[in-house]
């Protein structure tokens, strides 16, 4: 409170991304606080996946600025690109694991090619952290094709975190999860983002995780944020939009592409 | 709409395109195969599943190539009392021009097909993206080691290929065709010239090099699930066939044309 103009640790200015006649990103203004955990929720196919993509470097804004500790990270290469890489994790949406590794090998990867680590260094973290999300040593020796959806999820976490990054990304952490170990992950994000004093970033469409895990929640319809605020300002946003989303109605504002026999 | 003028240059922007990126492609292959650091683990893994494994198929290929080449010879030589080159004649031909030209169809048959498979499903599994993200670039872990591998690889298998299909024609030409064991092996190395197995093994090296890239490159970009995955293996494997039979044309008006 002291602060009065904390410099967000990532913030988007304007982004706008399009593919082919399709625009996707509309102008996105959004920033999140060091160490804060921000949800974003919103509809599937509204680019999500394409903002957090932005900012790594894997999709090219069209227009617009995205700051990482208030630089511009819209087009770097090199050097000052793996700099900048070194800072995030990332949980892919469908794992993304590498299958020609074991599962360990996997988790221990950023440690070993990025960090330079020696290898029985990096084995002995990678299997702490499978055990934080709930996986025995010997899961460890068995290959991504091995596991059951769920579990890659996990693993996929584990590896999100090993490197302990100063900002994570979730993209929806908990689908495909029974509800227990949904709850068990979404404790898992919260107590990571405490202990390592990370900054969050997550994508869900479960608003049991998303009240969980997040001081503050935005909302993407149409290319743009259409709402954010605190946790606590969800239940009375006086946004139709978001009613709609959190309550699952059918009806309202937002109309899906289907069509209605 | 179906413009004539609009298709041919719809067309020949496509083609612009295509070409540079591929030439982009290249040269970050090539900088990434030349400047450390290099991933010794993988080009070693790389080289098992390239050399080690494609021996069956080369070294068959090699040794019918070497059988039926000594008897279309015998045939056609004997029609003008040459039949006494048909050592020679193989060896030269398999030495030349068959060992690596088959031996690099083959493997980019088996090796592009299996390259552009792999990294196919890397990129739409968003693999490629997650290794990005964890600050490897895919160049240097993927594509050097796999360049690299084929590269150095290819000489070697041509070499036993070139060995086997002269013992191909040498089985034939002694047990069928009647020549004596030892003026067969006499014939064989007499008229033999360095030239005529090196040019051999710098083509293996060059198809080596082609067939490793087309497999890397439309695995790399390819997009759209299973069926880009698809396509972008019949796209490795049958660009990778032209440039090897267009680099082998060039190659030997390089060394040979006078
Ligand atoms: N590489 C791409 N090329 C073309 N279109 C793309 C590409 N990536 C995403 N899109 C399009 O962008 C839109 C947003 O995709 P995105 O993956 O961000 O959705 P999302 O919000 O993450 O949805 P979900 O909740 O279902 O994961 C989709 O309509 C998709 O068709
Ligand atoms: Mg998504």
């Amino acid at each position: 409170m002291t602060d009065p103009a904390p410099v967000p640790k990532l913030a988007f200015r304007g982004v706008k991304k399009h593919f082919g006649r399709k625009v996707v990103l509309d102008g996105i203004d959004l920033s999140v606080d060091p160490g804060q955990s921000l949800v974003v929720i919103g509809g599937s196919g509204t680019g999500k996946s394409v903002m957090l993509k932005c900012v790594l470097g894997i999709l090219r804004p069209d227009a617009g600025a995205i700051c990482v500790d208030g630089q511009n990270v819209v087009g770097l290469r090199g050097r000052a690109r793996d700099e900048m890489l070194g800072k995030f994790g990332m949980l892919f949406q469908g794992s993304a694991l590498f299958d020609s590794l074991s599962v360990w090998q996997n988790v221990a990867f950023g440690l070993i090619q990025g960090r330079k680590m020696p290898r029985s260094e990096a084995q002995d973290i990678a299997m702490e952290n499978l055990g934080r999300v709930g996986l025995g040593p010997d899961v460890g020796n068995l290959y991504p094709a091995e596991l059951s959806g769920g579990m890659q999820k996990r693993v996929a976490l584990a590896r999100a975190i090993a490197a302990k990054p100063e900002i994570i990304f979730f993209d929806e952490p908990t689908t495909g999860l029974d509800p227990i170990m949904a709850d068990v992950i979404n404790e898992l994000i919260v107590e990571c983002v405490k202990d390592l004093g990370a900054t969050a970033l997550s994508i869900t469409h479960d608003m049991a995780s998303a009240r969980k895990i997040a001081d503050r929640i935005a909302m993407i319809y149409k290319g743009r944020i259409i709402w954010s605020g605190s946790r606590a300002e969800i239940d009375d946003s006086g946004n139709p939009y978001v009613d709609q989303f959190i309550h699952g109605r059918a009806e309202g504002p937002i109309k899906m592409d289907v069509l209605k026999p | 709409m179906t413009n004539p003028v609009a298709a041919v240059g719809r067309v020949t922007l496509a083609f612009m395109a295509t070409t540079g990126r591929l030439a982009v492609f290249t040269g970050q292959t090539l900088r990434h195969c030349l400047q450390p650091p290099f991933y010794g683990r993988l080009i070693l893994r790389q080289m098992v599943t390239i050399g080690y494994f494609s021996l069956p198929v080369v070294g068959l290929t090699a040794l019918f190539t070497g059988m039926v080449l000594a008897l279309q010879i015998y045939v056609g030589s004997s029609r003008f009392n040459a039949a006494s080159a048909v050592a020679t004649i193989v060896v030269i031909g398999i030495t030349r021009e068959l060992g690596p030209v088959l031996g690099g169809l083959m493997v980019a048959g088996r090796v592009s097909a299996a390259m552009a498979a792999e990294l196919g499903t890397m990129r739409v599994t968003e693999q490629i993206d997650a290794l990005t993200t964890l600050s490897t670039n895919p160049f240097k872990y993927l594509i050097a080691p796999r360049v690299i591998a084929a590269t150095l690889t290819m000489p070697c298998l041509v070499l036993v290929a070139d060995i086997i299909g002269v013992m191909g024609g040498y089985v034939i030409g002694t047990q069928k065709l009647g020549f004596n064991y030892g003026s067969y092996l006499k014939n064989t190395f007499d008229y033999l010239e360095i030239i005529d197995v090196v040019s051999g093994l710098v083509k293996a090296a060059a198809f080596g090099f082609i067939l490793s890239l087309m497999g890397c490159y439309h695995g790399y970009h390819s997009r759209g699930g299973a069926q880009g995955v698809g396509q972008a293996t019949t796209n490795a494997v049958v660009s990778a066939s032209i440039l090897i039979l267009v680099a082998n044309y060039l190659i030997t008006e390089l060394f040979f044309a006078r």
